[in-house]
This record gives C-alpha cells, structure tokens and sequence, in this order.
C-alpha cells in the first residue's frame, strides 16, 4: 500500500475543520440585515384551503411580510427532473408541485403561508395568527388502494397513479410462462420501509438580493448547487443564470435528500427579491422530518422460478412505489431505472419482468436516499434467494456461487438493460467467508445457546450500477438533465493547484482524495493541491454528488484535465530544456529529457507559464489553467458480499448484531480509509433501515414517528466492529482511474445481511418463520415468534 | 419559546416565594421543560430556576437510608450513591451523559413520565418525597401519567429511599428513545417484596401485586413463570403491542429477580 498518492490512506484534511467547530455550514452564514422565515404548515395530510386571513398577522410586531400560495400563483411550481414513461407508451401523470399550497394541501408539512419578520420568534408568533379556512379531506394513505379509486390527491389528474411502469415489458409473457412452467418458485411479499434522511444538519436556505446589478444568491444545503441553480432560474423564477449564484458551503451530509430542489429554496430567494432584504429560513428537527423527502416506501411482490439444480429461471416482481404527495426531482427514476435495470443482480437469470406502480398519496414526497432504488432491488432479490435456498433445502452461499455470472463473462449484459463490465463474484464470496470465519459459526452459536439465544448468519451479495451516468443513455431514459461532470484544474504561478470540481463533499471527503489523484499525476505532494467545490460562481458546471459519481465521473473529469495540464507543460519544458515534447518525461514533479540528464521542475515550468519571458508565445498560450467535462460511457459496477452474524432474545424479540463484515470490488481504490469509512456509513444505515428506522403514517397521515422520541436512528453502541475488505479488485475498464465508487455500497448491500441472520436464527431455532418486514425491532420478532 | 421571565432564587424560601406567584413554573435540570418550551407546547410567565439553590443539592446515606435532595443530577446519583447500587444504576442508564448531567431526581418525579425510570425505583423502595409542605410516600405520589399529588406550586426538596437487602433494575429500552419500554424495579425488604412496573401502562407507573405476593413466597425468578399479565392496562404504540409489553413485564421481572 503506497504511503502518499493513488492508494494512501492520507488523513482527511476536511476533519481539521470540522472537528475543531471550524466548518462553515450554511446556517453559520449570516448576512447583513437579514430577516426569518417562518413556515406555516399543514397539520392536516390533506385539505381544501377555502380561505386565509393574515390580517392580523400582518400587523404583528416586527413582520415583514407574510406571502401565501396567491403571491406565488404566478411562479413555476418545482420541476420534476426525470420523465418516465409508462408500459403503454404514455408520458407519466405529473402535477404541479406549487412552492406554497395553491388551494390544496396534499400532506402534513406542505406549506400554506411563510412569515418574515425581524425574529425567527415573531415570525412564528405571527404564523400563529395567521388563520386559515380549512376544509379537511379525507387522507389517500394505502398505495393499492389508493390506485383501486376513491379519494383523489390530484383532482386535475383522475387518478392517483403516476405511472404503471413494466420493464423489460417484451419479455413479460415469456417471464410469466417460465414462472408458470417451473420446477419451484419461490414468492415473497414484503415491504421497503419509509425511511427519514435524517442527515445530521437540517436543511438551510438563505436568499440576498443585490437590487443594484439584479443578482440573486441563494445560499443552501445542497448536494449540487448548479442543479438547483438551473432547476430554481430556468423553471421556477425565470431568473437567468448569469444572475443567480448558488452556494452549497459545507454541508453536513446529504444522503440524497438535499439533492432535490425544495420549496424553501425558491421560497427564500423570491421573497428576498420581492422585499429588498436577505431572508434565512432554517429548519428545524420537527420541519425536517415533514419536509425532507424521504426514502423507500415500497410494497412489493417477488417470484423466483427455479429449476430441480436451484438455477434460477425467472424473476417477476410487482411494486407499489409511493411518490408521496407530489413528485420531488428525481422521485420517478429512483423505483424505475435505479432499480428495475438491477434486478438481475449477480446472477445469471435469463428472463425477469418489473413492474413498478408509482402512487400519489398524502404524504412527504418521496425520492432518493442513499442507494436509491438499488437498495429496494437488492432486499427483494436477496430476501427471495434466501427464501428459495430454505424452501429447497440448499445451502444459501452454494445456491448464490450456482448462479453467480463468471469472472470469464464480463462485459455481461443483462435481460435488465444494463452491461456489467467487470467483476468476480466468486472471489468476493470467497474473501468473506474468510474474513467472516465463516467456518467458527458452529461454535459461536452454540455458545448463544448457553445463554439462552438464538444465533443466526445472513449472507447476501449485491450489485449496483453508480458512477452516474451517461447522459445520452439516461436522456433516452427520460432524464432532464446530463449527467457528465466538470473540472477545472488551476495551476497557481509557483506551482501549487487549485482544482474547482462540480462534484460537492457533503461526507464524501474530496478535498483529501481528489489531491491525492492529481499528486499521483504530477509527483507532487497533496498539500500542493485544494479542492474547491460549492459555488456556482467559481466553479464550473457540473452536476453534483449523489449516486457513487464523485470519483468515477468527477474525479475523471480532473484527470482529462490535469492530462491536458501535463501534455502543455510538457511543451513549455521542452521549450526550456530545447527538446521536443514527445521527449518529456514527468515524473516525481520533475520534466526530463528522454535519455539525457537534462531536467526541469514542476514549479519552474509553472511559474514559466505565468512569467513567459522565454516562453513560445507564438505556438503557445501563457497560463496554465485547463476544464474537462467527462461524460461516462457506461454506468460503473461495485459489487460485494455480506455477511452479518445475529443473536435474537426470543424472550423480547431483541436483536443484537454481534458481528458484521463486508467484501466489496470497488475497482481501484483511491484512499482505503475513506472508502473503510463510506461502507462503515453505509452499513450503519442499513442496519438503521433493516431494525429500527421507519416513518410510520397513520391512517388520518399524521407522520406518528415524526420525532427522535419515535423515530429509531442507529448509535454507535448498537453497532458492532464491522470488518470491511476491499482487497478484491476489478477495475472499472471504461474510466481513467479504473473506479467504481463507494458511497452507496454499504446502505445497498447490508439490510438483506441483517434480515437473513435474523430469520437464519430463528429457523435453526425452531421458529417457523419465512419473512419478517422492517424494521425488524423487537416488537415484530416477538410477534412472528408467537405467531 | 414563547417569552418568559427567569427568576433564579439562590434560597428555597425565595424559590417557593417566586413560584407562588400565578403562571410560574420551576425550572431544574431543563430536560423536559426546554424541549416543551421549545415546542410551544408550554407558555409559564416565568420560569424559576432552582439549579442554584445548594439546599437542594447533595446525597447522603444514613442508617438504611438513601436521602437525594431534589436537585441532584442523575449523574450525581450515579456516581455517589453506594449503598443501594441498583438506584445509582437506574440513575447511570438514564438518557445520555448530557441529560444526566442536567436532569434531577425532583425533576423526574415530578414530572412522573409513564416511562421514566425514578419512579419505578421510588414506587418500588416506597420512598418518602419530601416537599417545601409535607412528606408524601410514594405509594400516594404517582396519580397517572404526568399527575403527581404535589399542589401548584409546591417543590419536591428531598427523597428518601430506604435500602432494600436486594433489588435490581431491569430496563429494556424503547428503540428510539431509550426511555423504558417497559422498566420493572423489584426490591426484597426481609420478606416483603415490592415490584415496580414502568413504561408498560396507560396508567403510569405501578405495582405489579401477584408478582409481589409471589415473591414473598418464594423469591426466585420461577415464583413469576405462571402469572400473567393483563394486556388490557398496557400502552399500545408504534414500539409495542398490549401483550408484547405484557410479556416485556413478565420477562423483566424475572430478569431483575434473578439478577438480585
Ligand atoms: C434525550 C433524553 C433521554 C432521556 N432518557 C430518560 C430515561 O431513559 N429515563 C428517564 O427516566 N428519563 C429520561 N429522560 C428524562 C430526564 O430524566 C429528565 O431529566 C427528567 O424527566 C426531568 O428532570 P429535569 O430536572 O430535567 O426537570 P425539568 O425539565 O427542569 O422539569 C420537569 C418538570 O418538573 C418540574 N420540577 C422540576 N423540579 C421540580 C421539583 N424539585 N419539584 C417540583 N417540580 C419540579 C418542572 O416544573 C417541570 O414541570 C430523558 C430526557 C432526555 C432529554
């Protein structure tokens, strides 16, 4: 393992920041005369709005304004990023998803009527004034139902069906007839649980207006700052881009929920504008838990056929995928291609028929959250294995390694869209069962048995297509939006680099890795290089960060870059050594010349180019300062395999994880530490999701889990050790650094582990259990157990 | 918040004086009071502080006795108290290090959460709450969930707690909040045993009478294997069914049995 550079585990830079209460996040921005906001929001999941009286709000000490859904009737509502296309061809149903309520109000939390005033207290004082008329509906909660008729969220629509997504809808009748034709199959219904973000920072928005030169600046917690600065100008506020700047400063983490463009956002930047004064709106923990989109929330019906050897025939799965009560930016895709396209897997299924139902209900819209889609495609195939393994009486690693594609078939393209181009599931597999001794089980679990509980092993592997993505391929798809990444790379006059990346670190810890790519280039060390990221206004466009892209797409962007830096370098160390360009070598910061002891170095070539004294000013220009836009030419495919040891008190239900550990083929791997800790991050989230988180509705839609009191998130202490490897290596073969990316990996791959070891437990203790939904918490084990 | 004023009375005279006064409330350790004042689900005109009264403040342990002023923290407790080891164990798996370094015992009691610990310990150990007025045992203490019989305006000063020859705690924690699910307290005084349930019922905290009666019988975890509990009383929620928290009671019981 190399001690600097590519493959170093160099400590994060970022963390001197941050742990010395040095970040600089959006809410520790303030801005000169700047007034709150305060949101009034529904109470109720859905009602008509016949009437609001601000009269004696307005008149409230220390008001500046009070704006409702009238001052907003001539805005765009929110864009949604991603048309998707349903089995008959049609354009899904899409309503408008208004800043504040227009009429409506379609969940707990949409917002009726925002205050300014002087104080964030005032402004809450006066939004208690505020009194609206009120009519209330009755909540549309049951996504099948929902879809059979009744109560409609979008009148103007006459359905509550988004779309009736079927994928690949040509191979449906064969799918249907290997499934009536088999040997066995295997069927299980279950459900992704509505999860809440909960990223540790709440959202923040701040709008500022310079009246005299028109400009805007918006200031957010975002994962992309041009995203929503394009979203937020082009189809909100009409305002242009040259006069809108979008800053995303540091960010404390994201998980996907602050990828979408938000009401607040437009909210704060108009009103700014409309009252001559800066406006801050932060929410708080309650707000965050009704307004952030969340995630997951399907209900879903998996078929595995299997012939008498345990080779798998066919899959066919049926999903009711909520999309809450509008549709957030990328919520369509996230049920649709993020997790239709996955549901071969690692194996070698020949025929398999998604059908995903997307449904508007009254509750928080619903959109990406780390794994997006993956995850959810992941647990029903992962979950259905399992199931199929116990129902024929095969072992669960054996009948995974059957149908696990080979080393020696890649590229590999699925009956699911996609081309896998590398991989080697069977070396994964191998790695875990030896880094999980796999072999001690036996006598762990008798151990357990001594103290009265029941162990159990869950295995499972997973794929996910990341490194987001080529932009035709998902323009074709129904994207609004490219999906390249930008970088500029900034070669300051003595030499250091200032690299402005479109990417966005929100936890992802850039600023360590992406200098260690471009030291390896150069030979020079990484404190020579800063990373600048967040700010529309001095950054080039780029697309953000979310789905595992950063390294693959970003970090490939600055490698096409830094090539160009080198190859004009090159020229102007030929020029001062007199030799040809093709003769030059770079190597350890230094420029020779090819069989000669002649050399340069890096900083007086550089300061060369900003001091052209001897410089070849006709050929070539001084500076050196180079973008690169990458668009990836296929998704990447990190792949691993899990396994998570339980132990169930079958007297409470109580699971305690007593060991995890995690093989994962990222491809190369920039800094093993921060990798560690991404799949760490993610497996904590998962275990989250697979025991304790879930949003919890009732059937009036009050979010009854809205609260930390009630909301289950995972602490360090119901966490075990995990043991993470990521030694199994196949280089992603169409990107420069030959990366795969780990962002996601961990939350994707670790449900089915816990869910498996769970019911591995209780079966080989003597409880006839075939599924038990999440969050497995300790209520549901101890009601499956006594039936 | 809504706007408040903040008294901080350096004497228990002062404190009872300025509580007196209509619309005002005490202030300890600020674990419940803050985040229902942050809320705006409380509106007191004025907020009187006690954490700087030092009469309400210490421990000391007498002749069987454990006496807490009100204003000790549950980290306080935790650390000192040595004679009765599963109260100062109950204190130290109270929320987190920060809650227990603000909140009280006075604090707890008196707000007599339906899922706190303290008055487990205080139902189970019959306490003596002591107050600016009169001393109330504990069996006439707890009313319900939130109800406690202490008037307007009057102060918890101190509680006593005699010590038990054993007793043990047993705490299964709610998932999220990590207040009890369901907590059960058993305390053995030469034959008379005393079993303490919280988090389980709609009517707060109380005692489970046949584990008690089985107990002084035979105290042994067995004595409990066939008595039921009426799932009827229980609290029923997102974390738990009736009869899963009337297991939850059985299964505690016995834990904190054998463990004592
Ligand atoms: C994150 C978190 C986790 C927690 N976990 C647990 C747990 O696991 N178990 C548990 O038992 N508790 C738990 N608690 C509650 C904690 O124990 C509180 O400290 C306690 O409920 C209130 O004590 P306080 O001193 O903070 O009182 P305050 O919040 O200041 O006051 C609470 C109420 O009591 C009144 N009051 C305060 N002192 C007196 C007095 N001397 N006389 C009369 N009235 C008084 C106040 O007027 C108010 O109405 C938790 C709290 C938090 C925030």
């Amino acid at each position: 393992m190399s001690d600097k550079g590519i493959g170093a585990s160099s400590k994060r830079r970022e963390d001197v920041r941050f742990l010395s209460g040095n970040g600089k996040y959006t809410d520790d921005i303030n801005v000169r005369g700047q007034k709150y906001v305060h949101f009034l929001r529904s109470d109720v999941a859905h009602g008509k709005i016949n009437g609001i009286d601000t009269g004696e709000a307005a008149s409230m000490p220390g008001v500046a304004g009070i704006f409702t859904g009238a001052d907003f009737a001539e805005v765009g509502g929110l864009p949604c990023g991603w048309q998707v296309t349903d089995r008959f061809g049609e354009a899904m149903k899409e309503p408008a998803h208004p800043v504040l309520a227009q009429g409506k109000v379609r969940h707990v939390g949409d917002p009726i009527a925002a205050v300014v005033a002087d104080s964030l207290e005032q402004a809450r004082d006066a939004a208690e004034a505020i009194d609206v008329d009120m009519e209330e509906l009755p909540a549309v909660m049951d996504m099948k139902s929902a879809v059979a008729g009744g109560t409609l969220v979008h009148d103007e629509l006459e359905t509550n069906l988004c779309y009736d997504w079927g994928f690949v809808e040509e191979n449906k009748d064969a799918v249907d007839e290997a499934i009536k034709n088999a040997h066995h199959v295997t069927t299980l219904e279950l459900v992704n649980n509505r999860l809440v973000p909960n990223a540790m920072e709440p959202r923040v928005a701040i709008g500022d207006y310079d009246a005299s030169n028109d400009e805007s600046t918006l200031y957010t917690t975002s994962q992309n700052p041009h995203v929503i600065r394009l979203l937020m100008g082009a189809f909100v506020l009409q305002i242009p881009e040259h006069k809108l700047r979008v800053v995303a400063p540091d960010v404390g983490g994201g998980f996907g929920s602050k990828i979408f463009h938000y009401a607040e956002e437009a909210f704060c930047t108009l009103a700014a504008r409309k009252l001559k004064v800066p406006v801050k709106w932060t929410a708080s923990r309650s707000e965050a838990f009704i307004s952030d989109a969340h995630g997951r929330d399907h209900v879903t019906k998996i078929e595995l056929a299997l012939d008498e050897k345990g080779m798998f025939q066919a899959v066919r799965t049926d999903t009711y995928a909520n999309m809450g009560a509008y549709l957030s930016t990328f919520s369509t895709s996230v049920p649709t291609w993020l997790h239709g396209t996955l549901m071969a897997g690692n194996y070698k299924t020949p025929l398999i028929y998604v059908n995903v139902k997307a449904v508007f209900t009254n509750t928080v819209p619903v959109d990406a959250y780390r794994g997006a889609g993956r995850p959810e495609a992941t647990f029903q195939l992962e979950r259905v294995i399992d199931k199929a393994a116990r129902e024929l009486g095969m072992d669960p690693i054996e009948i995974r390694r059957k149908n696990f594609i080979q080393k020696e078939e890649f590229p590999y393209a699925t009956p699911v869209a996609l081309e896998y181009d590398t991989g080697d599931y069977v070396a994964t597999m191998d790695k875990l069962q030896e880094i999980a001794d796999l072999d001690g089980f036996e006598a762990r679990a008798s151990e357990s048995r001594q103290k009265g509980l029941l162990r159990g092993l869950g295995i499972n592997c997973y794929i996910e297509a990341c490194g987001i993505a080529p932009s035709n391929l998902v323009g074709m798809l129904g994207a609004r939006a490219g999906l390249y990444e930008s970088a500029t790379v900034r070669v300051n006059a003595t030499g250091s680099i200032t690299v402005m990346t479109g990417c966005h670190s929100h936890g992802q810890s850039h600023e360590t890795t992406f200098p260690q790519v471009i030291a390896d280039m150069i030979g020079i060390s990484e404190d020579q290089v800063h990373i600048q990221h967040g700010d529309t206004s001095n950054t080039p466009m780029g697309m953000g960060t979310y789905g595992s892209r950063s390294i693959a797409v970003g970090g490939a962007a600055m490698v096409r870059a830094t090539e160009k830096i080198i190859a004009k370098a090159k020229k102007i160390a030929a020029h001062l050594m007199e030799a040809s360009a093709e003769d030059i070598e770079l190597k350890d910061g230094s420029f020779s010349v090819v069989g000669t002891d002649k050399s340069v170095g890096w900083g007086d070539v550089c300061l060369t180019a900003y001091v052209p004294h001897n410089y070849p000013l006709d050929q070539l220009e001084p500076g050196l300062e180079e973008t690169a836009f990458y668009d990836p030419a296929n998704f990447t495919y990190p792949a691993g395999a899990y396994a998570c040891e339980v132990e169930v008190d079958p007297e409470t239900g109580k699971v305690d994880i007593c060991s995890f550990a995690a093989t994962d083929d990222f491809g190369n791997v920039i800094n093993p530490m921060v990798v560690d800790g991404q799949v760490h991050g993610g497996i904590a989230q998962g275990v989250g999701q697979a025991l304790r988180e879930h949003a919890v509705y009732n059937e009036d839609g009050q979010l009854v889990s809205g609260t930390f009191m009630d909301y289950s998130m995972p602490r360090a202490d119901d966490l075990p050790s995990f043991v993470v490897d990521h030694s199994c290596q196949t280089p992603c073969t169409h990107n420069p650094l030959g990366v795969k990316g780990c962002g996601e990996a961990g939350a994707i791959g670790s449900p089915p582990a816990v869910v498996n070891a769970v019911l591995d437990a209780l079966n080989k203790g003597g409880y006839n259990v075939s599924h038990i939904d999440m969050p497995l918490s300790p209520s549901r084990v101890w009601s499956a157990i006594n039936g | 918040m809504y706007d408040f004023a903040l008294q901080r009375p350096q004497s228990l005279n002062e404190a009872i004086e300025a509580l007196s006064v209509e619309g005002a409330q005490a202030l300890a350790g600020g674990q419940t009071m803050i985040p229902t004042l942050k809320n705006r689900l409380a509106s007191p005109d004025v907020l009187v502080s006690i954490g700087g009264i030092s009469e309400l403040q210490g421990v000391s342990e007498t002749d069987g006795t454990v006496s807490i002023k009100a204003g000790t923290t549950h980290g306080v407790v935790a650390a000192t108290v040595e004679s009765y080891p599963a109260l100062a164990s109950l204190a130290g798996n109270i929320g987190d290090p920060a809650v227990r370094n603000r909140g009280t015992i006075g604090g707890s009691l008196a707000n007599n959460d339906p899922s706190a610990c303290y008055p487990a310990a205080a139902l189970a150990s019959n306490a003596s709450i002591t107050t600016n007025k009169r001393t109330i045992s504990a069996s006439d203490f707890f009313m319900g969930l939130f109800e406690t019989s202490l008037d307007e305006g009057e102060l918890i000063t101190q509680v006593d707690f005699p010590v038990p020859d054993a007793a043990n705690y047993q705490k299964f924690d709610q998932p999220a909040s990590r207040f009890a699910l369901v907590g059960v307290f058993v305390a053995k005084y030469g034959n008379d045993v005393r079993v303490a349930v919280t988090g389980a019922s709609e009517d707060g905290v109380f005692r489970w009478s046949e584990a008690e009666s089985a107990l002084a019988g035979n105290f042994s975890s067995s004595a409990i294997d066939g008595l039921e509990v009426d799932p009827e009383s229980m609290i029923e929620d997102i974390h738990g069914s009736r009869s899963y928290r009337a297991n939850l009671v059985k299964v505690m019981t016995k834990r904190a049995v054998a463990a004592c």
